[in-house]
């Protein structure tokens, strides 16, 4: 990491005038992936990323996006033009770490080769003058000097440094793990991209509203919402089916964050290949089946009515889903009987689970449906013929529909139901509030490269420890005209110890020496290898 | 009751911190009086442990008073620092026993937290040798538990459902941990900055002075960064590892998602700017500073001021 490119690049030889195509090519390789290229490009990545948390994005939130192009349209349409409603996805986003990865290729592939030529090179040759490395000991010869050499081959060997003898010196060298991990970490970064592409050409995430008492099956015809990779294949969704029995909620009543969410458990039954279990699913506890997950993302209420025109027909009966609207779970939505005869009905309703008149105006004050209020405005009109466009259930289209006034004809008729309660229409027919359920938002989803991902992670971590804590070494003993020298090299920044460690092998060289060798600091020695700071003045 | 003594004990650390920054202050002051230091030739490589002193040019007779001075504001002020950081220590556990959970749940919990972690950072190096960090990180500190107890503070409460997980503890510690090693190695290269200037002006005074060379200051800044580095890769990680379960997604580009890893991205850049030449010293100190600054943002800015998905328990 902190070497990928130890030394810089030679300038490189411009032909004068005019580059010919393989030079140019050549020219352009070396700069990009030269390391002040990397640089730019990182710094690039880190800047371009940062639009997309301050704009709205339309992955995550389209609503807000049509909001703000609502309010700017001149400068939301700019926006939009460059993408940047939409960062990561953007072509310029992609250019950039597209760039950032073939120059980490570029760059690691070159080093890659010259680590395993290394692997089993030997440390390199006792340079001639030992006293001008930063960190050096003269000691007295000792009587044995081919002895002492042999023991500092083995002192070495047991601080795991790689030794080479020479014919009047040793040779040591550790610290080989460190380019490794730095080429690991490198190596696992092009794996992690490689995760996250299989994972989004392959993968598919869909979200789905459930009933309490309803089941969903996983087929592309139940799904809310969904999307999938380029390269996905409806036939790859695993067939099973989740039965929502109930979801409790619970919020927390104490005067901290009153109304916080405390307690979200939905209690269901799977069927996956013919077996049948019952799993709890919460959220940070999402159910396995298959190779899909389900996880829970959302919850609200739904109102279960029944709607009966004036001959008495059901013209409607089931749950209805509203869509929360604030914390305290102020719901929305619109119970349609499309079928109702003479004429087709409709209503908007306004749910508020804990309800509390505030002038005239109704307002829920609390999460949980400790007071449960439905209110209803009802609409009536010709029947319209089925056309097969879509509707949008949340809301109501009120073209060719007439809303039902007070007995006065004054104002539009509203009235509020409590569970169980019916209220008969001024046409005769009737709605009935029998009671509210809860449902819940599954999102299913399946990412095919998880593991990949997940495993390069992992992998990119250990090798970047290995690259910032492992510290190349090397270390040379001379034993030569009457005078012993042990010297030490850092191969990288950041390190201290060298001195000690010098000392440490000399002491253990003394001992196998059995006090032969009398060891003398040499002065000039002492400032040499003295730390930083001191023996500056 | 013991959300009571925790918030005392809060308040007293940043009280405390407050006095130990007036004596750091008054440490730098006092060393204003010491004789210039001719800067010195040439810089050594390779270096010893963290444990030695500073330069310590042969004192004048007349600069000796100003020595015993500065030295004496110098032990005040960390003296300060572990009575403070004492109570600190207490405010954190008090408040993980009020709540009988791990005290990190919301941003007040996760300053104070991450707070303790600089501050014993910082109490390791002190007696290490490496005292003359204090000022900024009794800076840091007060700022931090300042606003904690001022701005960010609320009341305990349990956690919503979604904090419900192993990974609350792996994935916040290591944050706060990276991000405490973060903060200290910024000072540090803060400190590089200023020390680096005056040496290129070949005399040092004051304070500056006393510390030690900058490429003393530059390494140790590297050894903290490079520290921090893996540990913020593994914070993410498990972060994203949780985001799988809670969210059934591993990244969103969340706010917060994105400013993690644009901070990991520039202190990547960071650790390529030391190995790049032209880049190496000042410019990569820069960087460095830039690093903590998204560090910050993503903390403050995003917390306060963009909603997302890591937005609890009041702030």
């Amino acid at each position: 990491m902190a070497d990928r490119r130890t030394a810089d690049r030679p300038a490189r030889r411009r032909a004068p005038g005019t580059l010919r195509g393989s030079e140019a090519v050549r020219f352009l390789w070396t700069q990009l992936t030269s390391m002040r290229t990397a640089l730019v490009l990182l710094f690039a990545l880190a800047l371009a990323a940062i639009p997309g948390s301050l704009l709205p994005q339309r992955p995550t939130s389209p609503v807000r996006v049509r909001e703000f192009i609502a309010e700017n349209p001149q400068l939301g349409g700019f926006y939009d033009a460059v993408g940047l409603f939409d960062v990561y996805a953007s072509p310029w986003f992609a250019a950039i770490y597209l760039l950032l990865f073939v120059s980490l290729v570029g760059c690691i592939i070159p080093r890659i080769g010259v680590y395993l030529r290394g692997l089993r090179a030997e440390p390199p040759a006792t340079p001639r003058n030992l006293g001008r490395l930063p960190a050096h000991l003269a000691l007295a010869a000792p009587a044995d000097g081919a002895g002492l050499l042999d023991s500092a081959e083995r002192v070495l060997g047991r601080r795991r440094f790689r030794v080479r003898r020479l014919e009047d010196s040793v040779s040591a060298e550790r610290g080989y793990l460190r380019e490794l991990g730095n080429l690991v970490f490198h190596v696992s970064l092009v794996f992690l991209l490689c995760g996250l592409a299989w994972g989004s050409l392959f993968g598919y995430k869909g979200t789905v509203a459930v009933v309490e008492g309803q089941s969903f099956s996983n087929t592309l015809t139940q799904f809310d919402d969904f999307t999938a990779g380029g390269a996905f294949g409806a036939q790859q969704l695993v067939p099973f089916t989740v039965r929502l029995n109930t979801f409790e909620a619970k919020f927390e009543t104490g005067p901290v964050q009153r109304g916080a969410a405390r307690v979200f458990r939905a209690d269901t039954t799977t069927v996956l290949d013919g077996v049948e279990s019952r799993q709890s699913l919460e959220v940070n506890h999402p159910l396995v089946l298959g190779d899909s997950t389900v996880h829970l993302v959302g919850h609200g209420y739904a109102v279960d009515v029944t709607v009966k025109d004036p001959k008495g027909n059901v013209a409607f009966a089931g749950p209805v889903i509203l869509l929360p609207q604030d914390g305290n779970f102020l719901s929305v939505g619109v119970v349609k009987a499309p079928y109702a005869r003479p004429e087709r009905l409709a209503f908007e309703a306004l749910f508020l689970p804990t309800a509390m008149d505030t002038d005239g105006v109704g307002t829920s004050v609390f999460p949980d449906a400790l007071n449960p209020a439905l209110l209803l405005n009802a609409w009536h009109g010709p029947p319209k013929e089925a056309t097969g466009v879509p509707e949008n259930v949340y809301s109501l289209d009120t073209t060719g529909l007439t809303q039902f006034t007070t007995a006065e004809g004054d104002k539009p008729l509203r009235f509020t139901l409590r569970p169980g309660e019916i209220f008969d229409l001024p046409d005769g027919s009737t709605i009935q509030f029998h009671d509210w359920k809860r449902w819940v938002s599954l999102q299913v989803s399946s990412t095919p490269g998880l593991w990949l991902v997940f495993i390069s992670v992992l992998v990119a971590v250990a090798g970047l420890c290995l690259s910032l804590f492992i510290r190349p070494r090397r270390v040379w003993l001379r034993v030569a005209d009457g005078r012993t020298e042990l010297a030490g090299l850092d191969r990288t920044e950041g390190r201290g110890g060298l001195d000690d460690e010098l000392r440490l092998i000399a002491d253990e060289l003394g001992l196998d020496e059995r006090g032969r060798g009398e060891r003398v600091l040499a002065p000039s020695a002492v400032d040499d290898a003295g730390s930083t700071g001191k023996g500056e003045q | 009751m013991a959300e009571y003594w925790s918030n005392l004990a809060m308040v007293t650390s940043a009280v405390v911190y407050l006095l130990a920054l007036a004596a750091f202050a008054a440490e730098w002051a006092a060393a204003r009086r010491l004789e210039p230091v001719e800067a010195p030739v040439g810089v050594l490589v390779g270096a010893g442990g963290p444990a030695e002193t500073t330069d310590e040019p042969t004192p004048a007779p007349a600069d000796e008073r100003a020595r015993v001075r500065t030295d004496m504001f110098g032990r005040m002020g960390l003296g300060l620092t572990v009575i403070a950081w004492g109570s600190h220590l207490a405010g954190v556990v008090l408040r993980g026993v009020a709540g009988n959970r791990f005290p990190w749940g919301n941003m007040y919990e996760f300053v104070t937290a991450a707070m303790l972690f600089v501050v014993a950072i910082y109490l390791v190096l002190a007696f290490r040798g490496v005292r003359w960090l204090g000022l900024p990180v009794a800076l840091l500190a007060v700022v931090g538990q300042g606003l904690a107890v001022t701005v960010f503070y609320v009341a305990v409460a349990p956690l919503v459902p979604a904090l419900h997980s192993v990974w609350f503890i792996v994935h916040i510690v290591a944050a706060a941990v990276a991000g405490a090693a973060f903060n200290v190695g910024g000072l540090f290269s803060v400190l590089y900055l200023l020390k680096s200037r005056a040496e290129r002006r070949e005399r040092t005074r004051g304070y500056l002075a006393k510390l030690p060379s900058s490429s003393r200051i530059d390494e140790l800044a590297y050894r903290f960064h490079a520290f921090a580095f893996p540990l913020w890769t593994f914070a993410i990680a498990a972060g994203a590892v949780w985001a799988e379960y809670a969210w059934g997604r591993f990244w969103g580009w969340d706010p917060k998602e994105t400013w993690s890893l644009v901070t990991w991205v520039v202190y990547a850049g960071y650790l390529h700017a030391r190995a790049t030449a032209g880049w190496r010293g000042t410019r990569a100190a820069v960087v460095a500073i830039v690093g903590l600054a998204c560090f910050w943002f993503n903390f403050v800015g995003i917390n306060l001021l963009v909603s997302g998905l890591h937005s609890y328990a009041g702030i």
